[in-house]
Order: structure tokens, then C-alpha cells, then sequence
């Protein structure tokens, strides 16, 4: 499989990342490569076998569903780029 | 004073609880030694003040005869750890200015061990990298140099800045992590030891993820030694990381000096690919030889889909890494570009703020989740992965450790590599570890005919950084230490 300009066009839209037309050829051609290195797969026979959830077998761990941590709004909008009553301030999403 | 830094761990420890010296002066020494070691570009930030308290704190403990396993010992922490209101940004542009208000579990064990921070090292941005050369903030240099050669090379990547800063004395040891060999590769490159734990002996949290099924934290040391007390001061069973493992922490340093006689090492056949250099072909069979004479017995094993853990480490990897780095989208932290529209803003901060390589990855990454490729890429990938296990499982009912070479090559040059595959061959051997979920450890076997370190890795059962550490020792003491000359 190979990818076009429209593909990384659309892949560049998904992935939230403004990607200049001009650019688009270099683009195509850095994944083709990548994508044409990893075919290699295709060679393996997987019939039959599961894909790998987990490295290690151990159940996943549970606990309570009760609150541990929390109330302190000021530390988590500390780090935004725009904040205000300790709310994100991000551009107008409604008309 | 200066000959303060070339102490390691367990050799400052003595000293200090013997109250030779104290933490104060060692940590001034450590500052001193940074501010001559500029070139190098090892440190992104430097918190000498936090350091000088640190240590401070640490002589009152040690006066009165108490403290941790690390009282008093000057670490470099990589920047992708989250140190509470100290520069955390991932050596990416994208986390400008970010200060987290939390601490990460393992810098936390290590400052509850007593270690005091000098500050955070340079590595490739978000630890996608084999050369150190995607820094925000610039490529890091290898303090090795070729015989006879004024030229730079790079330290490996992706924790670049903790094998330059360890190699050259400028901490007494560094944290690192290892998402494909991003411990082990600059550690073989810089004539240093670096350990890839077991997937969940070290917690994750406060760790920014790349691809969260491999990242794993480890120490890059001067000796082994060294590397089995940082382990043991950085691991810990963590209920904030789900996949940390309900496992106690062995003393590893119990491991240093145990015989291997009697001990089966693996070499695997599948790590001998055509051209692979008779320099490392040959220090590998050194490897084998000098843990013959110590009594171990040499066993070839097969592990049949070694050659396919690289294009399938480039689908997962990528995968988790645009999921993980999704988040970095200009309303919560870190740098914003405005925009038209919200869309708008999340799209040209993304693109100002990822470099090249990781917007490459997240491209990647997005593609094989994309509908309709799911199952060709991902799902494939993730077989294979099942296939890579099952060969280490199998090997293990023949041998006790497995015997590598550490890299395909010794460093390179800065730009010598520009092609991405090319750059993502530099992990050929260290790789399969991760996808396996395995400890791995690099430790320095020798020097090239250009006069730079060599390495080999041993790859250990789950949870059995032990034999590891007991078996990497055998090889520290056959082939020695190695230290780089000062010219910086």
C-alpha cells in the first residue's frame, strides 16, 4: 500500500497538523518509505494467532471508584496558554 | 576537588557516610564540572539552587547517621520526567514553558532515597530519536571522539543527554527511558551501562508517553555496580501506574559479584545479519568467550522473527504516539498558535510545535488506526509482537540469559544519517526487548579500532533483572571500564 497527497492530506487533517500543499509531495514520499519498510509483515504467517494485549500476564489492577484526588483547579490551569474562573479559554466554538 | 565527579555511586556513598566529604561539596563539584561542560549541550536546564538545598538537606541526614540509599548523590534527570515546578517540556517546542505541579513516581523515590537533582538533560524530542539530533534544544555531543579526530559525534538518542552528561562526569548517574532502545543505544555509544527494566518494574507515572505498551524508565551509570542501586531506588510497585507490577524490589546490587559458572547464555543466530561489522561480530564473541572462562555455558538458539520486531515496532509505536501526543493541542499547557477557529488553532499549534520527526510519526501513526487499515497495520503488527514473545518463551526453556551485540555500529556523525529508516536500524538488536516487554542492559565490552566503546547487551527472563546485573558484572570485569578524555 501506498499513500498519495490526498491520503497525507487527509491524514494531516486527522491528526490535527497543518501541513502546507507545498509539502505534501516530501510527505507522501517520507511515508511511503516507512510504510513500503514495514510490508515486510506481510511475509509473516498470523493465522491463528492473537495480537498481544499485554506484555506481562497480570490482571489489571482495581480499586475502589471513590475520589482520591482533586479540588485544586488553579494548579491544573496553571500551565494554559489562556485560562479564566478556572476554566480553558479556547476561541468562540458556538455561534 | 575536581576528582570528586570521577566517584561513582557506590564509591561516593562510601565516602559520604563516612563523612569524608559531604553532599554539599560533592554537589559543588558536580556544578563546577557542568559549567565547564557547556559543549557538550547535555542539560537543557540546570537547578543549582535546588541542588545546593538538596544536598544540604542530605548532610543533616548523613551527621546524624541517617538517610537513603542515594543521600547526597547529584543525579541529571531526562526531560521527560515531571519535576514538580522544574522545566519539564520533553525537548519539545510544543511544551514551552510547562511546569508541572506534580512529581513523577521515580524522581519522587529518588529524591525520597536522598539524590539530590542537578537538573534536566537533553534527549531527542518526546524520545523519538537514535542520535539526539531532534531536540528543541539542539543536538547533544558524544564526549567520545575518534582517535585523532576533532570531529563531533552524537551520544545516541533518544536519552542522548543522560549518556553524554554520565559519560562525561557531569552527574554521578542519570534517569532514562526506553521505548526501542532509547536507554541501551546511547549507553553502548558513550562507553556506559543502561538498563531497560521489565515492562512494569518501573512506574510510568509523570513520565510523558510516547508509546505507552513499551516505555519504560531506567538508569544510565558508570558501572553496573551503579546501575543495580539506581534500579533499585527508581523501581517501586506504583497504584497510580495500572500496568506497575505487584512484584517486591529485589536488592540487585546482592546480584554484583555472583559466579556465572554454570549459567546458559543464548546467542541467538538471527542477530548475525549479512554485514553486520566484524568489529562487533568479533567483541561479541569476546562477550561469549570471557563468560565461557567464567564457567557459563554457550548455547546458539533461534528467535526466527527477530528480523520482523523493527517494521512491527514502526506500526505500534507510532500508533500509541499519535493517541499519546493528541493531547498536546494548545488549550491545556505548553505552547498555542492562535488560529481562525478552534480547529484552526489545534492544527498550527501542532504544526509549530512538533518537529519534523515527531509530526512524521504521528502522520504514521494515524494512518495505520485510520478506518479500513486497522487491521492491515495494527492488528498485524500486534500478532507479530505475539510471534517475537513467543520465541524469547520458548528459548527460555534452553538458556538463562541471552548475549547480543548492544548496536549495529559504534556512534556516528551528526547529519551522517538523514534517511529515517536508516536511523531507525540503529535499534535492530535492542528492539525486540520492548516488544517483548523484557529487561535488557547494555554494558560497555570494548573500544573500536577508532577508539570508541563498544557494547553488548544481555536480555533477562521477566523480572529477572538479577541474572542481568550479575551477568553484565562478569563482562565489566573482563573487558573494564572506559572513560572518555576531556577536551570540552
Amino acid at each position: 500500500m501506498s499513500v498519495d497527497e490526498k491520503t497525507v492530506r487527509r491524514v494531516a487533517r486527522l491528526a490535527r497538523i497543518q501541513v502546507a500543499d507545498a509539502d505534501l509531495p516530501k510527505l507522501a514520499g517520507e511515508m511511503n518509505v516507512i510504510l513500503s519498510f514495514v510490508e515486510q509483515l506481510n511475509e509473516v504467517k498470523v493465522d491463528n494467532v492473537e495480537p498481544l494485549t499485554s506484555v506481562v500476564e497480570q490482571n489489571m489492577k482495581k480499586r475502589q471508584d471513590v475520589v482520591t484526588d482533586g479540588h485544586y483547579p488553579k494548579a491544573i490551569t496553571q500551565n494554559a496558554a489562556a485560562s479564566e474562573d478556572d476554566f480553558f479559554m479556547v476561541p468562540k466554538v458556538v455561534e | 576537588m575536581s576528582n570528586l565527579t570521577s566517584l561513582t555511586i557506590a564509591e561516593a556513598r562510601a565516602k559520604l557516610q563516612k563523612r569524608e566529604i559531604s553532599a554539599f561539596e560533592l554537589t559543588e563539584s558536580y556544578i563546577a564540572a557542568i559549567e565547564k561542560a557547556k559543549l557538550l549541550n547535555a542539560y537543557v536546564a540546570e537547578t543549582p539552587d535546588q541542588a545546593r538545598a538538596m544536598a544540604k538537606a542530605s548532610d543533616a541526614k548523613l551527621a546524624k547517621g541517617e538517610g537513603g540509599s542515594l543521600e547526597g548523590i547529584p543525579l541529571g534527570i531526562k526531560d521527560l520526567f515531571a519535576t514538580k515546578g522544574v522545566h519539564t517540556q520533553a525537548c519539545s517546542h510544543i511544551l514551552d514553558g510547562f511546569k508541572p505541579g506534580y512529581e513523577s513516581t521515580v524522581t519522587q523515590n529518588l529524591w525520597n532515597a536522598g539524590a539530590v537533582m542537578l537538573g534536566k538533560l537533553n534527549m531527542d524530542e518526546f524520545a523519538m530519536g537514535s542520535s539526539n539530533e531532534t531536540s528543541y534544544y539542539g543536538a547533544v555531543t558524544n564526549p567520545w571522539r575518534r582517535k585523532n579526530s576533532n570531529a563531533a559525534l552524537v551520544p545516541g538518542g533518544s536519552s542522548g543527554g543522560s549518556a553524554s552528561a554520565v559519560a562525561a562526569h557531569i552527574c554521578a548517574a542519570a534517569t532514562a527511558t526506553d521505548t526501542g532502545g532509547s536507554i541501551r543505544q546511547p549507553a553502548a555509544f558513550t562507553g556506559t551501562v543502561g538498563i531497560k527494566p521489565t515492562y512494569g518494574r518501573v512506574s510510568r507515572w509523570g513520565v510523558v508517553a510516547f508509546a505507552s505498551s513499551l516505555d519504560q524508565a531506567g538508569p544510565i551509570t558508570r558501572d553496573v555496580r551503579d546501575a543495580a542501586i539506581m534500579l533499585k531506588a527508581m523501581a517501586s510497585v506504583d497504584d497510580k501506574d495500572t500496568t506497575s507490577v505487584d512484584l517486591p524490589v529485589p536488592d540487585y546490587e546482592k546480584a554484583i559479584g555472583k559466579s556465572v559458572k554454570g549459567l546458559r547464555v543464548g546467542i541467538p543466530k538471527e542477530y548475525r545479519p549479512d554485514g553486520l561489522s566484524s568489529e562487533i561480530n568479533a567483541v561479541w564473541d569476546k562477550g561469549a568467550q570471557w563468560l565461557k572462562e567464567q564457567g557459563a555455558e554457550i548455547v546458539e538458539i533461534s528467535l526466527p522473527h527477530t528480523k520482523y520486531a523493527l517494521p512491527a515496532y514502526y506500526i505500534v509505536a507510532p500508533a500509541e504516539a499519535s493517541s499519546n501526543l493528541a493531547r498536546y493541542d494548545g488549550v491545556r499547557f505548553g505552547l498555542r498558535v492562535p488560529g481562525d477557529d478552534l480547529i484552526d488553532t489545534y492544527e498550527k499549534t501542532r504544526a509549530a510545535g512538533f518537529g519534523k520527526e515527531v509530526q512524521r510519526r504521528v502522520m504514521i501513526g494515524t494512518y495505520v488506526l485510520s478506518a479500513g487499515y486497522y487491521d492491515a497495520y495494527y492488528v498485524r503488527a500486534q500478532k507479530v509482537r505475539t510471534l517475537i514473545k513467543q520465541d524469547f518463551d520458548m528459548a527460555w526453556s534452553k538458556v538463562d540469559v541471552v548475549l547480543t551485540p548492544a548496536t549495529p555500529s559504534a556512534a556516528f556523525a551528526p547529519g551522517e544519517i538523514t534517511d529515517p529508516v536508516q536511523m531507525y536500524l540503529n535499534d535492530i538488536f535492542t528492539v525486540t526487548v520492548n516488544m517483548a516487554g523484557l529487561p535488557g542492559i547494555a554494558v560497555p565490552a570494548g573500544l573500536s579500532s577508532e577508539g570508541l566503546p563498544l557494547g553488548l547487551q544481555l536480555i533477562g527472563k521477566p523480572f529477572d533483572e538479577e541474572t542481568l546485573f550479575q551477568t553484565a558484572h562478569v563482562i565489566e570485569q573482563a573487558a573494564g571500564r572506559f572513560t572518555a578524555k576531556s577536551w570540552w
